[in-house]
């Protein structure tokens, strides 16, 4: 029986010659993500956003334009009226009630309910969220703290158990897989909500799996190859590993495929963001996590205690004297 | 590396057997899992209320009004046990509770330092910080100045909230739902979630109210002038009527209130809904008393601050009850019946966030992500095998067991599965797997490099091993740091995430090496195609 491989062995893609294109793209798309994210912003779902959200089922198509107007004539803001999926599923969002009384976003609803019951008694209002002002800027909060302290976090983990070289390479290559996926959410305008946060969460742990099975290569030869130039050492660990980051990454697109084709419209845009992660997650884990290294000067030394490495270098020097 | 002790084999087993045991509850109907024998396992992951449909109400105590209140029972009680001093009363006067403190004169200078005896007996100790509920404190000679400690508003706070706990329970009850969960979040706040409930706005009116029943004498004195414009004489205020709004003025006073009612019940009297009400024995002595002495004059029936009638007192109320009529329908007194019967809130509430989910969109959400799990688990499956053949194959038991032992731990633990939640369980599939790339590809390179078969895979774990763990260390991290300070979706996906991590490294590392050792004993193989 022979079996499938994606990767053939003895592959060996020259990965550090394209690092300053690669890196160079990289730096393009995190610049055009800042610049997106600052000129369209994102689209925060009533989590972030507050204010309430209101999914009605009915049993034909709906008619979007009559509910727009039964919503906005209301007079509690401009509604954002959507098809959901299907077309006989609306999404209503409306902001939140002008003013601090935190109960008038309850009035609204049931105003909004009651409109739309009296002139179409088959509406099924499939799901009704409503966020004050006040819980929604804690869930920012809580949300980017998360976000920040996992960073962190794992970023500690990695120093603690290689060098800190590699803590940095690896917070680094997070922080850039966090400003695309934003920067990604900002140019599609898709809901922003605390599904993306979750998603955003994963892509870090994901990515950082990626970055940490290379790094662990990388060490394993740099102790290995103790004469090795660093750039063909950092080539040969990609390479060695490419076959599992290939297999691991269409895995992962296969289950995550599935989710945005027959998850559901709730769980849509968590795996959009998840499914892209994995390519930003591998790229970074080769593009931004490898040459950092390069840069911040890790040579077979790093990883031997500094008299060691004395005694090794003066050794040398007596061999050649 | 490829040893394994009998005993070992034995518990890997028993692990995995307890495992399926343990998750099956959840693949049979709860009638199907009740008729099993007792001994069998009955726990079952809970669903999620994006999944089975049902309420999600967060409520927030006002810390404003609560702080208020204490304030006015703190002056309350201090100007009574002046009062009733023993030794003679001890005049005050010029009292004020504005700026969030209470002061007053007291008349005679001589007896200051007795005022403030009294008054520091009456402030409670609090933990062992040796804090009191209250400072009191003597300014220019003969002013006292009563002030909250902070210690003693966290404990209000802290008292309310349990007491108001107990009420929202009452209420919910009284709604006839199932299995409400009603939990206490934080220092101010209140999660209630009711599965199935698909239209929470009785539940709101019910949670947004305090119901709070006091009965007042009318004021006759006040000039209707002052009434319409909002200015009540001393001692009296204007509440509004609760169905007109128009104002009425009242003794601030309360002659009796809803504390000592022991039920109340809506009932059809001639034709028009109405709601009896019943005192204890405190309450009927003292409505009796206050009944007989002013007979013939009206007094405002008050609830929550809104005049619900102003009957006349035609003749004296002995016994203890009586009825409260307005313009009632079946479900306005019912609701009325079922606020007084469970008490009153001892803090306002309000609704600040609230998900409600219907059953429609629930079996909606279970079926796409169960399609969606059985889809990804089957082209990982696929995939796996034409790539690794038997230890694709032994990497997809894993899977199958990891999903199972994920299942059992979860139902064991009472967790909740939520809609992200089959987002983690998918995203798990991938992590079980990668562990099994990993040495899988290490396999093969020790086999290309000419290492011999039972060392290549001794190997092969052995090394993988470092990664595996590493790589899935710092996902741990991340998702206890959600399960930590993630709400609501994040913590549902979060604590799948950890589960699933933890038990992977067990079926994807341990299990699998079993299996081929198992394999390698029994076929003893020369050559291997991995």
């Amino acid at each position: 029986m022979r079996l499938f491989k994606m990767i053939p062995d003895n592959t060996n893609l020259p990965f550090m010659k394209w690092r300053f294109w690669a890196v160079g793209i990289s730096a393009a798309l995190l610049v055009a993500s800042v610049g997106v994210f600052f000129a369209k912003g994102l689209n925060f779902g009533v989590d972030f956003a507050g204010g309430l959200m209101i999914e009605v089922g009915f049993e034909q198509p709906a008619d979007l334009d009559d509910l727009r107007g039964k919503v906005n004539s209301l007079g509690i803001g401009e509604g954002s009226i959507q098809e959901f999926g299907a077309p006989e599923i609306v999404s209503i969002r409306l902001p939140l009630p002008e003013g601090e009384d935190d109960e008038a976003v309850q009035r609204v609803v049931t105003s909004v309910q009651q409109s739309i019951s009296g002139d179409y008694p088959d509406a099924n209002f499939r799901r009704v969220e409503t966020v004050s002002g006040k819980v929604s800027g804690e869930l920012v909060r809580d949300g980017t703290l998360a976000a920040g302290l996992a960073m962190l976090a794992v970023a500690a983990y990695i120093w603690f158990r290689f060098e800190w070289q590699f803590g940095v390479g690896g917070l680094v290559s997070l922080i850039h897989d966090v400003f695309l996926t934003i920067g990604f959410f900002a140019w599609t305008q898709l809901e922003f909500n605390l599904n993306t946060v979750a998603a955003i969460l994963t892509i870090i742990g994901y990515s950082l799996n990626d970055t940490i099975v290379n790094y662990d290569r990388i060490r394993e030869n740099l102790r290995k190859y103790r004469k090795m130039d660093i750039v063909p050492l950092l080539d040969l660990s990609i390479n060695e590993m490419l076959a599992r980051t290939t297999m691991t990454s269409v895995t992962m697109i296969l289950a995550l495929g599935a989710l945005v084709i027959w998850g559901g419209d709730v769980l849509f845009g968590f795996s959009v963001a998840m499914l892209l992660g994995i390519f930003i997650g591998t790229f970074s884990s080769i593009y931004i996590a490898g040459p950092l290294l390069l840069w911040m000067g890790v040579s077979p030394n790093t990883f031997v205690a500094p008299e060691v490495a004395n005694a090794a270098a003066g050794a040398e020097r007596t061999g050649n004297g | 590396m490829l040893e394994f002790s009998k005993v070992k084999i034995w518990s890997i087993i028993a692990v995995l057997v307890a495992g399926v045991i343990f998750s099956l509850p959840n693949f049979f109907s709860e009638k199907q899992v009740d008729a099993w024998p007792d001994w069998a396992p009955s726990a079952r992951m809970n669903l999620g209320l994006d999944l089975r449909g049902g309420s999600h109400i967060l409520l927030e105590a006002n810390a404003d009004t609560l702080a208020r209140a204490n304030l006015d029972k703190m002056e309350d009680d201090a100007l009574s046990e002046l009062r009733r001093a023993e030794g003679g009363a001890i005049t005050v006067g010029d009292v004020s509770n504005r700026g969030g403190r209470v002061s007053f004169l007291v008349r005679n200078v001589d007896e200051v330092d007795r005022a403030v005896d009294l008054l520091r007996n009456l402030s409670l100790p609090i933990g062992v910080t040796g804090q009191r509920s209250f400072n009191v404190e003597v300014a220019d000679g003969n002013r006292i100045v009563l002030t909250q400690t902070s210690a003693g508003r966290v404990q209000a706070m802290n008292s309310a909230m349990t007491q108001a706990v107990e009420v929202i329970r009452r209420r919910i009850d009284e709604l006839g739902t199932r299995e409400p969960t009603i939990i206490r979040q934080g220092a101010e706040r209140i999660v209630v979630q009711v599965p199935g409930l698909q239209d929470p706005s009785a539940l709101k009116e019910l949670l947004g109210k305090t119901a709070q029943l006091e009965f007042k004498l009318v004021d006759f004195d006040a000039d209707p002038s002052d009434i319409a414009a909002g200015r009540a004489p001393a001692g009296s205020q204007i509440l509004p009527m609760s169905d007109t709004g128009q104002p009425i003025a009242v003794k601030r006073r309360a002659i009796i209130t809803g504390d000592q009612l022991i039920d109340a019940q809506q009932t059809l009297q001639q034709g028009q809904w109405v709601v009896s009400f019943r005192f204890d024995s405190t309450g009927s002595r003292r409505f009796a008393r206050v009944t007989q002495e002013n007979v013939g004059k009206p007094f405002a029936i008050v609830l929550d601050n809104r005049v619900i009638s102003a009957p006349n007192i035609n003749e004296p109320i002995l016994g203890g009850s009586g009825v409260i009529s307005g313009s009632f329908n079946a479900e306005s007194s019912n609701e009325l019946a079922i606020l007084l019967r469970s008490g009153k809130l001892p803090v306002e509430l309000k609704v600040v966030e609230e998900r409600t989910v219907g059953p429609d969109l629930g079996a909606d959400s279970i079926r796409s992500g169960t399609i969606a799990s059985i889809i990804a688990v089957a082209a990982v499956v696929g995939f796996m095998l034409i790539t690794y053949g038997r230890f694709g194959f032994y990497a997809n038991i894993a899977l199958v067991l990891n999903v199972f032992l994920i299942i059992a731990v979860m139902s064991l633990m009472g967790a909740t599965l939520t809609l992200p939640g089959i987002a983690g369980f998918v995203l798990t599939i991938g992590a079980t797997v990668d562990a099994n790339v990993l040495i899988n590809e290490r396999i093969r390179e020790e086999l290309r490099k000419g290492v011999r078969v039972r060392q290549a895979i001794e190997n092969g774990y052995k090394m993988a091993s470092g990664t595996i763990w590493d790589a899935n260390i710092t996902n741990v991290i991340a998702a206890v740091i959600m399960m930590w300070l993630g709400s609501g979706p994040i913590k549902g996906f979060a604590v799948v995430l950890t589960i699933g991590i933890i038990t992977s490294v067990f079926t994807a590392v341990t299990v699998t090496r079993l299996m081929v050792v198992l394999w390698l004993r029994r076929a003893r193989p020369a050559s291997i195609t991995i």
